[in-house]
């Protein structure tokens, strides 16, 4: 446990069975659907750690199992969910604010739902009921976990409209969700998620479907509500901007497993892990002058039920030659701490078979320049 | 680096030269050589005064009661060679636009001009033979392809249309683009679901090049695809103008994107275009304050950059281009308005070499209403 | 929502001006271009031995030397104000809405198709609400357990009853319920004269119905909840804490209502407007059975009533449809 850092959100991965030692822990969490072409392994073995007060940031491409583990923490996979042919098969441990969820019983995790961990989605026109007011929605969210009357609940709905900034609350809180624009729907998305002040707070690729000035606005709502109200933030998406504003710690995620994780700094000032680096090299930065050409990853993402032997990146890394013993393909990478002159211990893990100074050397000579 | 189009298009070699002839003092261009055309370049399209408006009908007569201005009277041209960006939020007018100009949607008003021929009210049976010259690639690669087709019908179906018989015959020819676009030619007899969504964009862009076009006109290419996969149609797009001499319209909502990809970009706002000027000095120093608020918006990959960067918060959402608002369009979010922002809509004025913007009171530039108060 | 209304019901207004417009049409106007004459027209609406003076009187009674939009305008006033009909023996008042005179039987088809709605209607409230409940149950439960046995089953059973005819159904009941066993009678007895024995007796109708229907609602029930328990709202109202029930009801059956509510609008109107095969069946006296002996006995003025009459239940169920339809959706008001 010497890794562990206080403060540090992301931390060594924790032995199943004992306690938990941050307020989100997550420990070799699994996730698989059985299919009629074979099992997809969406998430395969994943763990992570997240402190009250912070903010994750996990990013990845479709299908690397990003909004899977934020539907698993939820407990989504299995409400509702009766046939056995189409379960999702959940293994490992999540312990939130010192309880374990996976083998909780269901009631107790509907109970914690909404109140203690809260969720907003990618396309808020699609997650709120077309039926039904703004307001009933909010409402509906708050008296599931308070005993209170409508009038009470309705306050408090205009409260937390008025709190995310949506103007005239008293008024909009009785227009329906088409009756919002995107930005505004969000809003409310968010308002609802906060009625109950959860702990913790989940956010999937809150502004992908939002246009550039209105995801701004979005980034900073939450970044406020966040100091506000002290809870722990993990934030989905694709897009290595988004995490950069608001993320304290990054995990980055590939064919269902955590390939590299550590603080903001690390992972944009000094990524360890090729497939960093081809995230940043694929996209076009506007902050800086136009490069020559983009470097992007080559090939296409796996497949989540043959996921390649060995480390599940090798087929598309350059690199992949680079460890001894041809081990890129045929024996799975761990995560490991990566030293800073020497020495463990700033947080910053890496799953990948070559050497840290092959990869500082690699780092420094071609990829570096190219960004 | 590879010898560009613009080389042998241009004979006023080394000064590069903006719109209107006036020599800029660009530094070196950094990495990627840009093209610039000769100024008196015969433009490849022109549009003028291009409006696009949907009517909305209401009751049981279906009467009109008022009417989308998604394009609201727009002029630009694009030369041999270039590629235009055109960016702006949900609801700008863009992919209208993109419509309009391939023909796809009939104009309300204004005429679009084809090598010098004006196309606006072309018959069908008559833009049939600028079909050819004029191509489109979609944004969503899933369902842009016919499911029911083959790669080869798909992308052998313009030479069909054309009645075009290619050298060594229409499959030799198909599975020379697809190897072309980076797809495997033994592949031609597969259905578009087999494969990924890069490589559906990749049928996409193989369709469009199939009879040699001068223009493609692409819609949102990579929105749909996954980051690393954006980079990769991104460069293959890039490539292709290279070796064909392609002139593009790129229409795109991610500035990074366009920035990447564009020689001259467009930004639009409500049916308007409020900025348009070379790719450089619009990134570099943009007029309209819209645009610089777009340019702030951008998350940046880059944790250093989170505190220094000044980032201007525009309030709101865009108006409803229903009713959009009097004057300059963008007076209700900018933080500059004055009266005559709400009265008066701005001309859009080359104030600066190859940068023309629609604004009373410009960023970078000198005022245009200074006695002008809030 | 108050012009939507008033839009609505214009335009129902209207529909039912051309409806009728078309049955007149077809009744008068289409046998006179075939090159029918006015006096063999006549002899349609009498039976089987016209003379002279008869003919003479129903032409007269009709109007049918008159021009064709005299007499559609004689048709709509009978039905707003009434008219007069002198045939026969005394002359008679037809009363609004007087939907025609059967010249045959020497009666008016209005009061004698309102002695047969109250069979019809039975029939068609009891079955509707039989085959909702148990549909739209059936539906869910199977939407929510895809591929169980439940659902299998249920499926299984509903697919029969899709395929299998009423006249099929009803008779295998009549044989065993009734014949054989002697659960039920086959008798209708009104409502205010002894409801049980009103009850008892429709019994076995009610069940051939709904047993065709269910499994239609079943089917459509199913399929609407499985899209709509896959939407991004119903995983938000998971993500609150709902509890599944409220999920499943508020959030979930609401959305796949609506398009029951679109279809059950039109089956419960032509099921008012007749009955034919079930009340045939049956051997019931009903609206649907009346129209088949009218045809029977080529009586032309009760079918153009039964035509007219379930044309107005189509298009009221339409407008009640649309009504509902706009207080289920929001969206729908403003549009």
């Amino acid at each position: 446990m010497t890794g562990l850092t206080k403060t540090g959100a992301v931390g060594e991965p924790v032995p199943t069975g004992t306690e938990a030692s941050a307020f989100l822990d997550i420990r070799d969490l699994k996730v698989h659907f059985p299919t009629d072409d074979g099992l997809v392994k969406s998430v395969d073995g994943l763990s992570f750690q997240l402190e009250k007060g912070r903010t994750l940031g996990i990013v990845g491409e479709s299908g690397s199992g990003k909004s899977v583990t934020s539907l698993a923490v939820m407990g989504l996979h299995t409400a509702g969910q009766y046939g056995k042919r189409r379960r999702a098969q959940l293994s490992g441990e999540i312990w939130l604010n010192g309880q374990e969820l996976l083998s909780a019983e269901p009631d107790a995790v509907r109970r914690l739902r909404g109140r203690e961990m809260s969720m907003i989605f990618q396309d808020p026109l699609s997650a709120l009921h077309p039926y039904y007011k703004i307001g009933y929605q909010i409402v509906e969210a708050y008296r599931v976990h308070h005993d209170v009357d409508k009038k009470t609940a309705r306050k408090r709905a205009i409260e937390m409209l008025d709190r995310v900034g949506i103007p005239q609350p008293d008024k909009r809180v009785d227009d329906y969700p088409h009756q919002f624009s995107g930005g505004m729907r969000q809003r409310a998305m968010i308002a609802m998620a906060l009625v109950n002040n959860p702990e913790l707070l989940i956010a999937d690729e809150p502004t992908t479907a939002l246009d550039v000035t209105v995801q701004a606005q979005i980034l900073d709502l939450i970044r406020d509500l966040q100091k506000e109200f002290g809870s722990a933030v993990v934030i989905i998406t694709h897009d290595l901007g988004v995490v950069a504003e608001l993320a304290d710690d990054i995990l980055v995620m590939y064919g269902g497993r955590c390939v590299e994780k550590g603080s903001a700094e690390q992972i944009f000032e000094q990524p360890q892990h090729p497939y960093t680096w081809g995230l940043l090299g694929s996209m076009p930065r506007i902050d800086r002058e136009a490069t020559d050409r983009l470097t992007p990853v080559k090939g296409s993402p796996p497949s989540l039920i043959n996921v390649p032997a060995g480390c599940a990146f090798h087929p598309r890394c350059p690199y992949a030659d680079v460890p001894a013993d041809n081990a890129s393909r045929t024996v799975r990478p761990e995560l490991r701490e990566v030293g800073s002159g020497g020495v463990a211990g700033g947080g910053h893990f890496v799953a990948c078979h070559m050497g840290q100074e092959d990869r500082e050397r690699i780092y420094a000579e071609e990829i570096a320049p190219k960004l | 680096m590879p010898e560009t189009k613009a080389d042998k298009v241009t004979d006023a070699a080394a000064g590069s030269v903006a719109d209107g002839g006036v020599p800029t003092t660009d530094p070196a261009p950094v990495g990627r050589l840009r093209k610039k055309p000769a100024a008196g370049t015969e433009p490849l399209l022109r549009v003028s005064g291009l409006a696009k408006h949907f009517p909305i009908r209401k009751g049981l007569l279906q009467r009109q009661v008022g009417a989308v201005q998604a394009v609201d009277g727009i002029d630009f041209e694009v030369l041999p060679g270039e590629t235009l960006g055109v960016v702006g939020e949900s609801g700008c007018g863009k992919s209208t636009m993109g419509r309009l100009i391939t023909r796809l949607l009939e104009p309300t008003a204004g005429t679009v001009e084809f090598q010098g021929r004006d196309i606006t009210h072309l018959s069908t049976g008559r833009m049939r033979p600028l079909r050819r010259d004029v191509q489109m690639i979609f944004q969503d690669p899933y369902s842009s392809l016919n499911p029911r087709h083959t790669v080869g019908t798909i992308v052998g179906a313009p030479f069909k249309l054309q009645n075009v018989t290619p050298e060594g015959g229409v499959k030799r020819a198909v599975q020379g683009i697809l190897e072309r676009v980076g797809l495997n030619p033994e592949h031609y007899n597969r259905y578009p679901h087999e494969f990924s969504g890069g490589q559906r964009q990749r049928i996409g862009i193989a369709r469009a090049l199939a009879l040699q076009p001068k223009l493609i006109v692409a819609d949102e290419p990579v929105s749909a695809l996954d980051v690393s996969i954006q980079a990769q149609v991104v460069n293959l797009l890039d490539d292709l103008q290279q070796e064909f001499g392609l002139t593009y319209v790129i229409i795109a909502h991610d500035l990074s994107v366009v920035r990447h990809v564009s020689d001259r970009i467009a930004v639009m706002y409500l049916g308007k275009v409020v900025e348009l000027a070379d790719r450089d000095s619009l990134y570099r120093a943009p007029l309209h304050p819209y645009t610089k608020a777009l340019m702030s918006a951008v998350p940046v990959p880059d944790t250093k950059r989170r505190q220094q960067r000044e980032r201007i918060l525009l309030k709101g959402d865009v108006p409803s281009p229903i009713a959009p608002p009097a004057g300059c369009r963008f007076h209700t979010r900018c933080w500059k308005a004055t009266e005559v922002c709400r009265t008066k809509e701005p001309p859009l004025l080359e104030l600066k070499p190859g940068q023309r913007t629609a604004c009373w009171h410009p960023e970078n530039a000198p005022d245009q209403a200074p006695d002008d108060k809030k | 929502m108050f012009a939507y209304f008033i839009r609505r019901l214009l335009a129902a207004v209207m529909l039912l001006f051309v409806v009728s417009a078309i049955t007149y049409a077809i009744f008068f106007v289409l046998p006179r271009l075939a090159g029918s004459t006015p006096d063999q027209l006549a002899a349609q609406y009498i039976g089987k031995s016209p003379d002279a003076k008869t003919i003479e009187a129903v032409k007269k009674n009709l109007g049918l030397d008159d021009p064709v939009y005299v007499q559609y305008w004689d048709f709509i006033r009978g039905i707003f104000a009434g008219r007069e009909f002198n045939f026969g023996p005394d002359p008679s008042q037809c009363d609004a809405p007087c939907l025609g005179y059967s010249f045959r039987k020497h009666v008016e088809v209005w009061p004698e198709m309102l002695d047969r709605l109250p069979v019809t209607a039975s029939l068609a409230i009891g079955a509707a609400v039989l085959w909702l409940i148990s549909g739209v149950t059936t539906g869910v439960i199977s939407a929510l357990r895809p591929g169980s046995v439940f659902d299998r089953a249920a499926m299984g059973i509903a697919l029969a009853g899709v395929s299998l005819p009423m006249f099929f159904t009803g008779t295998v009941a009549l044989a065993l319920f009734t014949f054989h066993w002697e659960i039920f009678p086959n008798e209708y007895t009104p409502l205010t004269e002894n409801p049980v024995r009103w009850f008892q007796g429709l019994m076995l109708p009610w069940f051939s119905l709904a047993f065709l229907y269910s499994a239609l609602y079943a089917r459509l029930t199913r399929a609407g909840m499985l899209e709509t328990m896959g939407e991004d709202y119903i995983r938000t109202a998971r993500a609150k804490g709902l509890k599944e029930p409220v999920v499943i009801t508020r959030h979930g059956l609401r959305s796949a209502l609506t398009p029951i509510v679109t279809i059950f609008g039109m089956d419960f109107a032509l099921l008012l407007g007749g009955a034919v095969i079930t009340e045939t069946v049956f051997s019931f006296d009903g609206v649907g059975s009346w129209a088949v002996q009218s045809i029977n006995e080529n009586d032309l003025p009760p079918i153009l009533g039964v035509t007219l009459f379930a044309a107005f239940f189509i298009v009221m169920c339409n407008l009640v449809v649309d009504f509902v339809y706009a207080a289920i959706d929001p969206r729908v008001r403003v549009s």
